[in-house]
């Protein structure tokens, strides 16, 4: 058995194993653990789409939350019923198509992807051009227009009141499922030489111009493919939450991904599954120092927004000590596990 | 030139930037399979006519001319594909990536294969992906490098990281090759080796090759022609023999102070 088949029938097994697992958890665990781990799934999508843009292609880019919102906008007005749309615009009705539509769920989360990535075509050919911090503060600014438009643009997106009642489709099947694909898609990418080519980008830049890469349309392909997955995770993020607005979508939302991707590692895909996994978790269990506490004879009155304090009090420390993220750039491979030589591999 | 048509022709370059020329009518016909040299003090200009030949700067002036096409405008990627290829002064690899791969990324520009048919595996993507591996294996033997294929490039020593940047040069298959101080920092052993090996790069690949060089070792070893440049002007021209004993270029060396000395 070459290692090849063996990989492969690994990988079968990994996913086959995690399959059984959201089985299980589906009809074991609580809601709230089920919302944990379906916040892990789309926070992976989410860090993986970023992890491609700024970890591998080396383009600093604080956009994503507005990919995020055009995404979830897209999936949500694909998937509510016509009559909750005629009950729910009420300062301005809806526009006659998108009134009408109704879509199967992959439909929609498929459409929201490919409209942010349109979007992120549109933006990455004046922006891309740009590099560095200028880069970060242009897509930052699209982030900002993206919420002001969609704040003002009532008829489609029913304003400032948001969209609630979002049909609720995003449970662990087509979360973990939309994970495996974006895992799926984005590590055949890297792995390939053009992974080899988008990395030779960040690495430097001039050298491989002069290596014969195009490296704007390499630079343009890896933020449209980052920009779809990000609108994909936007939606099923729409569809788990059932609530969106505006609001939702500000700079914290992208500093999240940002964080998830940094702390596990850039250019690192096993990376950004342990940050996701990390993060989420941690941010979810330190509620428990916002509650009261009672150690032996003191009590500890709790303090809202202390979980924020411990956790950013985390950041600092990773960043101080472990700056290239809990991964680096390494990958998990079955070659590493089984201690062969050659390199690369599929992760799960 | 005995050569009826050269692989690579300037026609009267000149390179201003702001106030200062760094490069002035600077005209050479490179003849096909040669080894030429590009010589001249430090600041003459070499490196500023390698980044106009490669497309990195623009010249105020001037045209490239490569295998009869004009190539001034082109952008690097394009001057790449065309078929011209060079190392770097200060050595560009890839650091974070593996020997292997920053010899896979430099045959990256000859491939068919477009970026979406990597998720898919489609079979044209595969086959190709073999052929840049064996390829680039087959590269790394010739440079010596095949057993340091999976080190992390940047942890090379020095003389083998200009081994590998010749070889990812290589891999783009150029027919012509500009080395920028291929020799600097070498000791006179490795000296010796890059020297048996430029010769071999050109026998085994048949492509012509243009070295800047401050070793005169090497430039007299190796080059067929030698053109030196002065303060962006190309002062002398010729093979060994007479650019050894041109006045000139024993001038913008060594001063003037020092001919007389010698004269006298």
């Amino acid at each position: 058995m070459n290692t090849r088949t063996r990989n492969l029938i690994l990988n079968g097994l990994a996913i086959a194993g995690a399959a059984y697992f959201i089985h299980w958890a589906q009809g074991n665990l609580d809601g709230y653990k089920i919302q944990v781990l379906n916040l892990i799934a789309v926070n992976a999508i989410l860090a993986l789409s970023l992890n491609l843009i700024y970890g591998f292609t080396g383009m600093f880019s604080l956009g994503h939350a507005g990919f995020m919102a055009i995404g979830a906008y897209v999936c949500a007005l694909l998937i509510l019923t016509p009559a909750q749309k005629t009950t729910m615009w009420i300062l301005q009705p809806l526009v006659w198509p998108l009134s009408v539509i109704q879509t199967p769920f992959f439909v929609a989360v498929l459409m929201a992807g490919l409209v942010a990535a349109v979007c992120g075509l549109l933006i990455a050919l004046p922006v891309l051009r740009l590099g560095g911090d200028y880069l970060g503060i242009a897509t930052l600014g699209f982030a900002e227009i993206i919420r002001v438009v969609l704040t003002n643009l009532s008829s489609i997106t029913n304003g400032a009141l948001g969209i609630k009642g979002i049909p609720a489709h995003a449970n662990l099947w087509w979360n973990y499922g939309w994970l495996l694909l974006t895992l799926f898609f984005i590590i055949r990418l890297v792995n390939s030489n053009f992974g080899n080519v988008l990395k030779a980008i960040r690495d430097d830049e001039i050298a491989a111009k002069n290596m014969g890469i195009n490296t704007f349309f390499y630079r343009v392909v890896s933020f449209t493919v980052g920009a779809f997955f990000a609108g994909v995770g936007g939606a099923l993020m729409g569809s788990l939450i059932t609530t969106i607005d505006p609001k939702m979508f500000v700079f914290t939302l992208t500093f999240n991904v940002l964080m998830i991707t940094v702390a596990g590692g850039l250019g690192s895909i096993t990376g950004s599954l342990i940050g996701s996994v990390v993060i989420t978790v941690l941010l979810e269990w330190l509620r428990i120092v916002e509650n009261p506490l009672i150690i032996g004879s003191f009590e500890i009155p709790g303090i809202p927004g202390m979980r924020m304090v411990i956790f950013s009090l985390a950041l600092i420390l990773i960043i101080l000590f472990r700056s290239e993220g809990i991964m680096g750039m390494k990958e998990f491979s079955w070659n590493s596990l089984f201690g062969s030589s050659a390199r690369g591999g599929k992760t799960e | 030139m005995t050569t009826p048509e050269p692989i690579l022709r300037t026609e009267s370059l000149t390179m201003r930037f702001g106030g200062l020329t760094a490069v002035r009518d600077f005209s050479i016909d490179v003849p096909r399979g040669s080894i030429v040299g590009l010589i001249g003090p430090n600041g003459a200009g070499k490196t500023t006519v390698f980044n106009i030949i490669t497309g990195f700067y623009k010249p105020t002036q001037g045209r490239v001319l490569f295998d009869g096409k004009d190539i001034t405008s082109l952008p690097p990627y394009t001057v790449c594909r065309e078929g011209i290829s060079r190392t770097f002064q200060n050595i560009r690899l890839f650091t974070n990536e593996t020997v292997l791969e920053n010899v896979m990324i430099g045959c990256h520009v000859r491939r068919k294969a477009k970026w979406w048919m990597a998720p898919l595996g489609l079979p044209l993507f595969r086959k190709e992906e073999e052929e840049i591996r064996e390829k680039s294996m087959k590269l790394l033997e010739a440079v010596g490098l095949a057993q340091l294929a999976n080190e992390n490039s940047g942890s090379l020593p020095y003389g083998a990281q200009r081994r590998l940047e010749i070889a990812r040069a290589l891999a783009t298959d150029p027919k012509f090759l500009l080395l920028d101080e291929p020799a600097a920092g070498m000791n006179p052993y490795e000296t010796r080796e890059l020297m048996k090996f430029i010769q071999s790069i050109r026998e085994r690949f048949g492509i012509t090759i243009l070295l800047i060089e401050h070793d005169m070792k090497v430039v007299m070893g190796v080059c067929e022609y030698i053109w030196v440049l002065d303060y962006g002007v190309r002062i002398a021209e010729g093979n060994p023999d007479e650019i050894q004993s041109n006045k000139k270029v024993i001038v913008a060396y060594l001063g003037e102070e020092y001919v007389k000395y010698v004269e006298n």
